[in-house]
């Protein structure tokens, strides 16, 4: 949809997301050296390693919510990282889910997902309000739509995080540590909600320490550490098979 | 006391809505100061951060009624001596810039800090569901800043009303000002500054009561 719209420069692929050399730094501390990933439509990749990993800091890059110090990432055809990109109407076709949810504490949960669809014309209000309705049903939340944030639990919170991304109707998903903040009993819900979207074909990229959930419903899983993709792989590949000795590491402390 | 109530009654009365104009023309016009310098501060464009921290270190630093004899007596002999000769500036005028741009001043750091006091991650969810940055601000940012701002605010529209007596040396017709010439007419100075005193503390307990009121509803709905 959005390869119709004049967003700059443009290059052709079926990869929903391409990631060349991509370098970032904050200040003087090289937080990512070097990352090449390419993601395909319909999969889910899953991105794991212990914190200070880089691994959050690559899913805010993709849409932009941090800098790249160098490389090149290109979504939907569109070279992010050129000045000359919209990123805003890029941003348009992605989602993104926080760890802390980040719902708008001044509007009900309906407003929350209507605001930026209405705000940027891409639905009408009622459209945008049929639309809420039907995506809350979805998550469970039906009866909630009039419910301020305060109001809701961690894990109502984080569904309705969800349901305002998908509002936008994004073709890609980024999920950054979406269950890390909720206690124990409510990670399940949440989790449930991103396999029936995996289940329907949505291109994902999930930070998360949720192992099972990767081994579950990950097409790739990407270890990481140091900055560098240290091995990647079906979840088969790398969570039960790893050949290289941190990733080993890795699995025995979160197994 | 009676004698001072019914001889210059009408005349009190009529200094006490100066005050009340200087300080609602100066509010008006410190918002809107405040919120594009406060604005300028908390973006990250380094002329503006620049810009904005030097109006308000200036302004901050300078006493009112410095500023208040700069901009009455000093800036007309200013543009006088460019040769624009006609130029006048009324007690009023002088009074609303002053009280504005120092009240403007501080309204930019409350505007300010209420701004940063939001979490990061708001701005963050709504640029990543494609709003530009102002968009964010004003949709989300700011509604959210303003509720925890309201107390600071309402603070510094009393601190300036109060501030509006300092425009007497300029001539200006306010409460002070007038307290001046019935105490020179009278010579009942207790009975004088007592009514005067009486008469800012009735609008500023007033002031605060109403505050109270809005702070209460504007927390209802968190």
């Amino acid at each position: 949809m959005a390869d119709s719209n004049n967003l700059g420069s443009s290059v052709s692929g079926k990869n929903k997301i391409i990631v060349r050399n991509l370098k970032k730094s904050f200040g003087s501390l090289e937080v990512l050296k070097d990352i090449n990933i390419e993601v395909s439509e319909g999969e889910v990749v899953v991105l794991i390693g212990p914190s200070g990993s880089g691994k959050s800091t690559l899913l805010r890059c993709l849409n932009q919510l941090e800098k790249v110090t160098s490389g090149q990432i290109i979504i939907d055809g569109h070279d992010v990282t050129d000045k000359h990109t919209d990123i805003n109407k890029v941003r348009e076709n992605i989602g993104m889910v926080f760890q802390h949810f980040n719902l708008f504490h001044h509007l009900t949960v309906l407003k929350n997902m209507t605001l930026a669809p209405v705000h940027l014309k891409i639905l009408s209000k009622t459209e945008a309000k049929d639309k809420a309705l039907k995506l809350l049903e979805r998550v469970g939340l039906a009866d909630k739509a009039e419910a301020y944030p305060s109001q809701l639990s961690g894990g109502q919170k984080q569904r309705v995080a969800i349901a305002r991304a998908l509002e936008m109707n994004p073709d890609i998903m980024l999920f950054d540590e979406p269950t890390s903040a909720l206690d124990p009993e409510m990670v399940g819900e949440v989790l449930a909600v991103m396999k029936e979207l995996a289940k329907e074909g949505m291109t994902m990229v999930v930070v998360t320490h949720e192992i099972g959930f990767a081994r579950e419903v990950a097409s790739r899983v990407i270890f990481m550490e140091g900055g560098y993709i240290v091995e990647e792989g079906t979840p088969d590949e790398v969570l039960d098979h790893p050949k290289e000795a941190r990733t080993i590491d890795f699995l025995s402390k979160v197994l | 006391m009676m004698m001072i109530i019914q001889t210059y009654g009408t005349m009190l009365i009529k200094a006490l809505g100066q005050t009340v104009l200087l300080t609602v023309l100066s509010l008006v016009f410190a918002m809107i100061i405040g919120m594009a310098f406060g604005l300028m501060n908390v973006g990250h464009n380094r002329l503006l951060n620049f810009i904005g921290t030097v109006y308000v270190d200036a302004v901050r630093g300078v006493p009112l009624i410095v500023l208040a004899y700069f901009i009455y007596f000093g800036i007309p002999q200013g543009i006088h001596s460019l040769g624009f000769t006609d130029f006048r500036m009324g007690p009023l005028l002088a009074g609303t810039i002053t009280l504005s741009m120092n009240c403007g001043a501080y309204m930019a750091e409350i505007i300010r800090a209420g701004i940063q006091s939001v979490d990061r991650g708001q701005m963050e969810a709504g640029r990543s569901l494609g709003l530009s940055y102002s968009a964010g601000m004003a949709l989300i940012v700011v509604p959210q800043a303003i509720r925890t701002m309201i107390p600071s605010i309402i603070n510094q529209f009393i601190i300036t009303l109060k501030d509006s007596s300092i425009l007497s040396v300029i001539a200006f017709p306010e409460l002070v000002n007038v307290g001046k010439t019935i105490m020179g007419n009278t010579m009942k100075c207790l009975e004088t500054w007592a009514i005067i005193g009486a008469m800012y503390m009735v609008v500023i307990i007033t002031l605060s009561k109403v505050s109270k009121k809005i702070e209460r509803r504007v927390n209802r709905g968190r």
